[in-house]
């Protein structure tokens, strides 16, 4: 199947793919102990912070400010980019971003670059679109190797190989790296990725990264990491390409202040991630001599026109709400289809490609809200699946595909009639407890017909009662 | 006070007793309670489910029905969250100036029914007895988007007689998300599941919630275990006293 980094049609559900997941032992319980880890982690360095809240609130903040005037900020970072000898690329979408960094790539004579593990480059499908053109793209990132070297796909925004445990990663390695007899310590392990990687520092000639932060002030790029990788591939090659998108921008140097102290505390539940590097265009003698930087749009300008939906693009990546999600951590991140999983995923991924195209995401959710209450940004992720939700039924309504009755469309417009009229909803009431005597056993309901037979799979349903409390209130006075 | 008790659709229709247990525990502490009978369901199914033009006549019933009342106290916390974060959006999606005008107007004065008695009235002790071991599960929108904070938990710690037992992982989601538990039944049982293993191992007799939905998700489950754990809503134990319970 061809690579689809976002989904570009109607395809596979996400209760069909969970559905899946959920069946996997080993998944869930790596899933369950990675997040549960990290979330206990997050909790920890969080409460260490007396102003936490009022951090968040100015991190929503800015964003907001950002994202409302983003035109005027984008053109006063190319303009700073450029000031320090950077370049500048507008890509409107992933085919468009895929061919000016194939482009540069081949300008350079290179058959090999070197990648800082970047959700964005995934997001286009960077990878494939070099080996198309005879150009191997290698991950530096611990993870990111894991996965590329597996063939696989990366399930968590931070962590992409959390479904994994030590000893799948050992006989990886073993099949891969040209290696016998590795024990599954993580040391060991570590120690093979570093052998190989360093080879590939040393004598591959372009880098190619994505971006957790631009500075419109300076045009200094920021990427924030936790193994040191990122910053070889940001000294060590000649060129440094980094695609960024146009969402990831923030006003002024002052703003890391915030920044610095949310991202990490969120993503990995550390004070301090090890490693954090700012470049600013390019220094004679110092790094790349030459630095490209690509702003990305692809779909984002789209989400920026919805009041509602536009918040989810003040997310800074640090994936507290995947951690903490309570379907994320049982389902894995592959059920999602799409390289944003997660709770975030289920609000970004279909306003970047139209909710026709992933009409299941939205509902992904239980709606507990945990998401809301860890987000460093404030993103009310509630708010937006409901909003999408809206937009999921009212694309149905407005545009029916042909097929059999919609059983969900007749049953919620019959219910908002009878219920809008005190007459009818005491009538649905009485049809009801009289209706149910054919399907009661032993007090309770314990199988109801179609899609509402997922509920009964595990649960009874109690009945309506023999006296409502409006009979019991009107026998009362 | 005069206080117009929302009992929701479901309760009205599934746990009448847990309406009549607000009554009785309300006319104790001295305030009448009104029951407007024109009201039915606050839309919330069809609102979270997308089916948002459909929740408006279900939203303007609520606010003509509970205009007027000097307090609206509601035994969920789901409803009220919906009522209090959701009423604004959909009179803005209604493009219903005056609707959105009430809205604001009826939001303070509507109470999910713990948080009425502890942060409203300042009572912590009713005055209940409840001999039982029980487990509190704090539901998510009690939790997270109304934050009733621990005004159940004092509420239930002056509960004469009664054993409360701390919740395993307490604050996660028991997977019921109204159409969410028949959408995703299958992420949601497994949800459940979890949350059933943390119940059991409290071995309380009942476990208790500010809300009769999750309730009814948990309770369906235990009951088809046949788990000898049952469910309670809080009003039911806060309206039970030494001279025998309310019922």
């Amino acid at each position: 199947m061809k690579y689809e980094p976002l989904p570009t049609r109607p395809g596979i559900r996400f209760e069909d793919a969970a559905r899946a997941a959920l069946d996997n032992t080993q998944l869930r319980r790596n899933m369950g102990k990675a997040t549960q880890t990290i979330r206990a982690k997050r909790a920890v360095v969080v409460e260490e912070l007396p102003d936490w809240q009022a951090l968040r609130e100015a991190g929503r903040a800015i964003k907001e400010r950002t994202i409302r005037h983003l035109d005027q900020y984008l053109l006063e970072l190319e303009a700073s980019v450029q000031r320090a000898g950077g370049q500048v690329h507008w890509a409107r979408d992933a085919a468009e971003a895929n061919r000016i960094v194939t482009s540069i790539i081949q300008a350079e004579k290179a058959h090999e670059v070197i990648k800082i593990k970047s959700l964005t480059t995934d997001e286009i499908g960077l990878n494939e679109a070099l080996l198309e053109e005879g150009i191997e793209a290698v991950e530096t990132d611990l993870a990111e190797l894991i996965v590329q070297l597996a063939g696989d796909r990366s399930s968590h925004i931070l962590v992409p190989a959390i479904h994994k445990n030590r000893s799948e990663i050992r006989d990886l390695f073993q099949r891969k790296l040209g290696h016998s007899n590795l024990s599954d310590e993580p040391k060991v392990l570590a120690a093979a990725a570093r052998a190989h990687l360093r080879r590939k520092f040393l004598t591959v000639p372009v880098a190619v990264s994505g971006a957790n932060f631009g500075v419109a002030e300076t045009g200094t790029i920021c990427i924030v990491e936790s193994e040191g990788n990122g910053r070889m591939c940001l000294t060590l090659p000649r060129v440094l390409i980094s695609i960024m998108g146009i969402e990831k921008i923030i006003p002024a140097w002052r703003d890391f202040e915030v920044f610095l102290q949310l991202l990490p505390r969120s993503s990995t539940g550390e004070r301090m991630n090890p490693y954090t590097s700012f470049w600013t265009g390019v220094a004679p003698g110092d790094g790349p001599r030459a630095f490209h930087l690509v702003l990305l749009d692809n779909g984002r300008s789209r989400v920026l026109a919805d009041p509602v939906g536009r918040q989810a693009l003040y997310c800074i990546r640090c994936s507290a709400c995947l951690n903490i999600c309570p379907v994320y951590e049982r389902t894995g991140g592959h059920a999602y289809h799409s390289v944003y999983p997660g709770p975030i995923g289920a609000i970004l991924t279909p306003q970047l490609v139209g909710v026709a195209n992933a009409s299941s995401l939205p509902y992904a959710s239980s709606l507990c809200g945990a998401c809301y209450e860890v987000c460093p940004v404030k993103i009310n992720i509630p708010e937006v699946l409901i909003h999408l939700r809206g937009e999921v039924v009212r694309e149905k309504q407005d545009h029916p595909t042909p097929g059999g009755p919609d059983v969900e469309g007749l049953a919620m417009k019959f219910l908002s009639y009878a219920f809008s009229d005190r007459k009818r909803y005491e009538r649905v009431q009485k049809v009801g407890r009289v209706g149910q005597r054919l399907m009661t056993r032993g007090g309770v309901i314990d199988r109801l017909p179609g899609q509402l037979g997922g509920w009964t799979a595990m649960r009874d349903v109690f009945p309506v009662a023999p006296q409502t409390f409006r009979e019991w209130w009107s026998a009362r006075s | 006070m005069q206080v117009s008790l929302f009992i929701t659709c479901f309760n009205d229709t599934i746990f009448p007793k847990t309406g009549q247990a607000v009554v009785h525990l309300l006319e104790r502490l001295g305030h009448v309670v009104d029951f407007p009978a024109d009201q039915t369901c606050c839309g919330q199914m069809h609102y979270n489910t997308g089916y948002q033009r459909e929740a408006i006549p279900l939203v303007r019933r609520f606010v003509e029905v509970f205009r007027d009342s000097e307090v609206v106290v509601s035994p969920s916390a789901s409803c009220v969250g919906m009522v209090r974060e959701l009423y604004p959006r959909a009179a803005e999606l209604a493009g219903d100036h005056e609707l959105a005008k009430c809205v604001e107007h009826l939001i303070p004065r509507v109470f999910e029914l713990t948080e009425f008695l502890v942060q409203k009235l300042g009572i912590e002790d009713v005055g209940a007895y409840f001999p039982h071991r029980v487990t509190y599960h704090p539901t998510c929108h009690s939790l997270r988007m109304i934050s009733v904070g621990d005004a159940p938990l004092r509420l239930l710690r002056n509960v004469r007689g009664m054993e409360l037992v701390t919740l395993p992982r307490a604050e996660e989601c028991c997977g019921f998300g109204g159409t969410f538990a028949v959408k995703n039944a299958d992420t949601s049982m497994a949800m459940l599941g979890d949350k059933l293993r943390c119940v059991l191992d409290t071995r309380a007799e009942y476990c208790v919630a500010a809300d009769n939905s999750c309730l009814m998700h948990i309770g369906g489950a235990l009951h088809r275990q046949r788990a000898g754990v049952g469910i309670l809503h809080i009003a039911e134990i806060l309206a039970s006293t030494e001279k025998g319970g309310h019922r």
